[in-house]
């Protein structure tokens, strides 16, 4: 399935990259992306997994996606 | 429609709380969120602020509902300006109009600290010392062995 990852803020410098196409297996979950970033990206292994969108809406790391999500990593915000 | 609350223009707080106010009120609240030339112990000289923005939106928006909710006779306004800015620009400005004062002060907290928690907005800060993302360091958890090894 196709799937859009987003990325922002540091991890956006650190991947490289402020958006992907991805192509997913059914099931697969925010967690499963981020482990593979993190081992794309030594450097993200020392951050915990950032809060997790999904089509813009906050969710769960274990949330299943589905064809079409947008799936974004929240690093730690400071806006305001 | 909700109102846009993000701009890449510079802030008129007056202009804002036009649009807020009527002629009901006898108390308008005013917060600017200011950039301001340290962060705990390292100068800063500007803040480069980066959105998610259609989410931040849509979290901002449901910011103010909440608020509304639980205060609906108070009016509000809010603008976060994203990109460069240096240090004395307003970054945010929520105005908050209403009957009376004790209202209209409640909502404006409450609004300012709903959009620090949940807005995905990120600020990264530039000075003398370097560039950093605010809130990235610190959210470092166990170090990499063979990064983080001395000789």
């Amino acid at each position: 399935m196709n799937v859009t990852l987003k990325l922002f803020a540091a991890v956006r410098d650190i991947v490289g990259e402020s958006s992907r196409e991805l192509q997913l297996d059914e099931g697969a979950t925010p967690e499963q992306l981020w482990r593979d970033l993190v081992s794309h990206h030594r450097e993200l292994y020392v951050h915990r997994i950032p809060m997790v969108a999904i089509n813009e809406e906050y969710a769960g790391s274990d949330t299943e996606l589905h064809e079409g999500d947008e799936v974004a990593f929240i690093p730690p915000v400071s806006g305001g | 429609m909700p109102m846009a609350y993000l701009t890449d223009d510079i802030i008129d707080i007056r202009n804002l709380a036009a649009g807020v106010v009527r002629p009901s009120d006898g108390a308008v609240v005013t917060f600017a969120g200011v950039v301001r030339d340290h962060h705990q112990d390292k100068a800063v000289e500007s803040i480069e602020y980066h959105a998610y923005r259609p989410m931040a939106e849509k979290e901002i928006d449901k910011v103010v509902r909440s608020v509304a909710a639980e205060h609906p006779n108070v009016r509000t306004g809010v603008i976060h300006r994203l990109g460069m800015l240096k240090v004395g620009e307003t970054s945010i400005a929520i105005v908050c109009a209403s009957s009376h004062r004790a209202d209209a002060f409640e909502a404006c907290r409450k609004i300012i600290d709903g959009v620090k928690e949940t807005a995905p907005i990120w600020k990264k800060e530039f000075g003398p010392d370097g560039t950093e993302w605010v809130g990235w360091q610190s959210d470092r958890t166990d170090p990499v062995p063979d990064i983080d090894q001395k000789e």
